[in-house]
């Protein structure tokens, strides 16, 4: 078999060398983005789009009896991976339902109370788009700064909540450079100044421990994809009692999931995020073992081949999964278009209008040069050592070949300081 | 992102790249861009005296494929074009040859940048006044 791939008709990949044993192309390795379906959450679905077909709101038949169990049983599933009750599960259509729910719908519940929501810059744009709209209808948003490496100062929290502060959302885990935030001393601070804290934790569920009760956590979403499960299910999870957090709907109609969410309910979907959860609960332990070695030795690879490249994001505070490396003096897109059997993210969105790179990279403090150089390796469960091989092999290949053409890369090597250089903007 | 067939051809073999003597009075640098950008362009050009030809020219480029591509067509073009010839080309030329998208049209105006920079830094060598062939190239 060569590794000659297609894609658009345009042959992608001109050597004609064997793949290495156990290697598939394209290889996937983009699983911040999104997960494949695992096998044994599809065979649980299968029965819930014929066989049991009803809806789980009907109270008068076997048809929603046996719908309305499945659904009690996937949200027992979803509550039990994060140390919470079962009425404490909301069922959305996913993580960005979920964010809009609980952000926008605790500052509609608790306005009287005041008017002030602190989150921070490397946020999903789920979180920052919903933030930068309750700005406009009079809401005061604090977006918190973070250090290089990735985390908050807890100090510039404890100085930013104030009086009128109703609401700390601050993600678990961050979706580009797998930086964990300090959640349970997050939520310590929020509980002691009487505030709610609401964390997006998609890419933490079901890869780390993730404890609401551990972690102080009044309000959390997740989200079904990013765990091995279906596109559009997610869920809220949304604290019952110390405190009680009462939330104003946003969608109308019918009453369902204690009336915080109307609609009826993807019974199929559910099933599938409940069995996801339920699978990653059981295996994390030894995948995030697993994974956190490939991304080690994948690191290593790197740094051990090529001069120039660093990693992005605090490594002791880390998802098992997630590697984000710099390639100075090579551009992302370029790289990309070199190593397009694999699918990887590149930290500069050079596809879009702007051309601008990475919000959260230039956060931590990279330039915009090293921005536009840097790319995530999101490492998942179906990923095989032969995998990061192929793809270290590979990346090391290409950047080495596009450094023999960059004019950065000679120049640094002569000892040129580029910052030096006046540079023609355009 | 679909590019066409000329662009990834460029960008598995590009022609010319190099590093010309840029000390040398025949060769004139063109250095376009900026690394905060995501591009850098840096063409030369080994002009002959007598001729006023562009014997050789050579590339190296920091930026995305159609920026690799851009000037590695570039180079080729203005080869054996004389200093006149080679002002003439214009971005759209290359971007009708590359069939770049409109996202990347951006690139195909830093190669015609790099073009009369070389260009320029070479006429400043050999104290060229500036042409008519400027105001034609427009």
């Amino acid at each position: 078999m060569s590794n000659e791939i297609s894609n658009n008709g345009v042959v992608v990949s001109e050597s004609s060398a064997p793949l290495p044993a156990g290697v598939t192309l394209p290889i996937y390795m983009d699983n911040h983005a999104t997960t494949p379906i695992d096998p044994r959450v599809l065979d649980a679905m299968l029965p819930y789009f014929g066989k049991v077909f009803g809806n789980a709101a009907s109270r008068n038949h076997v048809f929603g009896w046996e719908a309305e169990q499945a659904v009690e049983k996937a949200r027992e599933q979803i509550a039990k991976l994060i140390g919470a009750t079962a009425k404490e599960i909301i069922f959305t259509s996913g993580a960005t339902e979920s964010n809009n729910l609980a952000i926008k719908g605790i500052a509609e519940m608790y306005r009287e109370r005041g008017n002030h929501i602190i989150t921070q810059v490397t946020e999903h744009k789920a979180v920052l788009d919903t933030c930068k709209k309750l700005e406009k209808q009079g809401y005061r948003v604090t977006y918190l700064p973070v250090q290089a490496d990735g985390l908050i100062d807890l100090e510039d929290l404890k100085r930013a909540i104030d009086d009128k502060t109703i609401l700390v959302s601050i993600m678990y885990a961050n979706n580009e450079i797998g930086v964990i935030q300090p959640v349970a001393a997050i939520g310590k601070l929020c509980h002691e100044k009487g505030v709610i804290f609401h964390t997006d934790a998609v890419q933490a569920v079901g890869k780390i421990p993730v404890d609401v009760q551990k972690d102080n956590i009044d309000v959390l979403s997740l989200s079904g994809h990013k765990i091995y499960g279906p596109k559009g299910v997610g869920a809220l999870y949304v604290r019952r009692r110390n405190p009680r957090v009462q939330i104003s709907e946003q969608i109308n109609g019918g009453g369902h999931e204690r009336g915080m969410r109307s609609g009826t309910l993807n019974v199929p979907g559910i099933v599938g995020l409940g069995m996801a959860c339920e699978i990653s609960g059981q295996e994390m332990e030894a995948e995030g073992k697993r994974e956190k070695e490939l991304r080690d030795y994948m690191r290593a690879k790197f740094e051990k081949a090529l001069d120039y490249v660093h990693v992005n994001g605090n490594m002791d505070h880390h998802l098992p999964g997630n590697l984000n490396m710099s390639f100075v003096y090579v551009e992302g897109e370029s790289l990309l278009m070199g190593i397009n059997d694999i699918a990887v993210s590149s930290g500069s969105a050079c596809t879009s209008a702007t051309l601008e790179p990475s919000y959260v990279l230039k956060a931590l403090g990279l330039g915009d040069d090293v921005a536009h150089s840097s790319i995530r390796f999101g490492l998942g469960r179906f990923n095989t050592k032969a995998d990061v091989d192929y793809v270290s092999d590979k990346v090391i290949d290409v950047v080495s070949k596009l450094r023999e053409l960059s004019p950065l890369y000679e120049m640094v090597k002569e000892g040129i300081d580029l910052s030096k250089i006046e540079w023609a903007a355009h | 992102m679909a590019y066409s067939d000329k662009v990834v051809d460029h960008y598995n073999h590009p022609r010319n790249v190099g590093t010309l003597d840029k000390s040398a009075a025949e060769v004139g640098t063109g250095l376009v861009g900026a690394p905060e950008c995501g591009d850098v362009m840096r063409l030369q050009i080994r002009v002959n005296p007598e001729t006023n030809v562009i014997e050789d020219a050579k590339f190296k480029t920091f930026g995305c494929g159609s920026a690799i591509a851009s000037s590695s067509l570039a180079t080729e073009w203005v080869k054996g074009k004389t200093i006149d010839e080679a002002m003439a080309i214009t971005n759209t030329d290359i971007v009708k040859e590359l069939a770049l998208p409109p996202v990347k049209i951006h690139c195909s105006v830093l190669a015609e940048d790099a073009i009369r920079a070389a260009i320029g830094d070479w006429k400043k060598k050999n104290n060229v006044a500036e042409t008519a062939a400027v105001a034609v190239a427009h």
